[in-house]
């Protein structure tokens, strides 16, 4: 089994805020995150993808393939938007970057499975450098 | 529904690998020159990965507030421009970064409960890296 990782970034802006509590709380739980004009990151995913080399290409998967599903079904949708307020995913759900990783899994999962001899393995989501977030799919 | 939080940070110690068990060839073969006497340093980065269910109000594994407490406190606040070998954890354990990186693993496992820790990796430089789960 080998593991193919290709990564990608897309620019967003979001806050966190739970309509279920008082302001108080929600700035004592999420501190400057809850600021309710948002903020922006730099995010980096990262998408590994599991499988046997094809023994005729060498490929786990066509890497310009792995590109392009990407770019289709997340960063069409995520790149330089407000994720609290343009993507549906985070209309209920708050944008941290749990739920993002497992909101590009639910993106990526099909189209990739899809794909002969390939599945999705991993996301890695990177809100800054020294923060990310990664999801394998429920165990 | 499941997912893994993580956060690195950075600490600069020196050590020197060196055993007693050893004689003075037999380090020197070992450890090459991470075996002069005096010692070196290492801008060293640790990454915690938190492991859980995501709470459904927060939509948080664990708030980083808690890792960047228990972190600070356990693992920053006691190796930072320190000298490795020194430190108790060390008195008779090479301080690899292997066996320092189990040892953070031992110093922060439990801290996050109701999550898991899952994965304590180490740099010790861009080109060296070791992982520990448990």
């Amino acid at each position: 089994m080998i593991f193919l990782t290709r990564r990608a970034t897309f620019s967003a802006s979001h806050y966190y805020w739970n309509d279920g509590w008082t302001a108080e709380k929600n700035e004592q739980v999420f501190g400057r995150c809850s600021n309710r004009n948002g903020h922006g990151h730099n995010y980096t995913l990262e998408i590994t993808v599991a499988g046997e080399p094809d023994p005729v290409t060498g490929f786990v998967v066509d890497l310009k393939w792995l590109k392009d599903v990407i770019e289709q079904e997340v960063l069409a949708s995520w790149d330089h938007r407000h994720l609290n307020l343009e993507v549906p995913e985070f209309a209920k759900a708050i944008p941290t970057t749990e739920n993002i990783a497992i909101a590009a899994w639910k993106r990526l999962d099909g189209p990739i499975s899809r794909a002969a001899g390939a599945r999705l393995n991993r996301v890695r989501v990177y809100e800054t450098p020294e923060i990310f977030a990664e999801y394998r799919g429920q165990a | 529904m499941r997912a893994s939080f993580g956060r690195r940070y950075l600490f600069s110690a020196s050590h020197r690998l060196h055993t007693d068990a050893l004689s003075v060839d037999e380090n020197r073969a070992a450890f090459g020159k991470c075996n002069n006497p005096h010692g070196h340093g290492h801008n060293y980065v640790v990454e915690v990965l938190v492991g859980g269910e995501v709470d459904p109000e927060t939509g948080m594994v664990v708030n980083l507030t808690v890792v960047d407490d228990a972190v600070r406190t356990r693992v920053l606040e006691r190796f930072d421009h320190t000298h490795l070998n020194l430190d108790p954890m060390f008195v008779n354990r090479v301080p690899t970064t292997e066996n320092l990186c189990r040892t953070i693993f031992q110093l922060l496992d439990g801290a996050f409960v109701p999550a898991k820790l899952e994965c304590v990796r180490v740099e010790e430089t861009e080109n060296n890296f070791f992982e520990c789960y448990g």
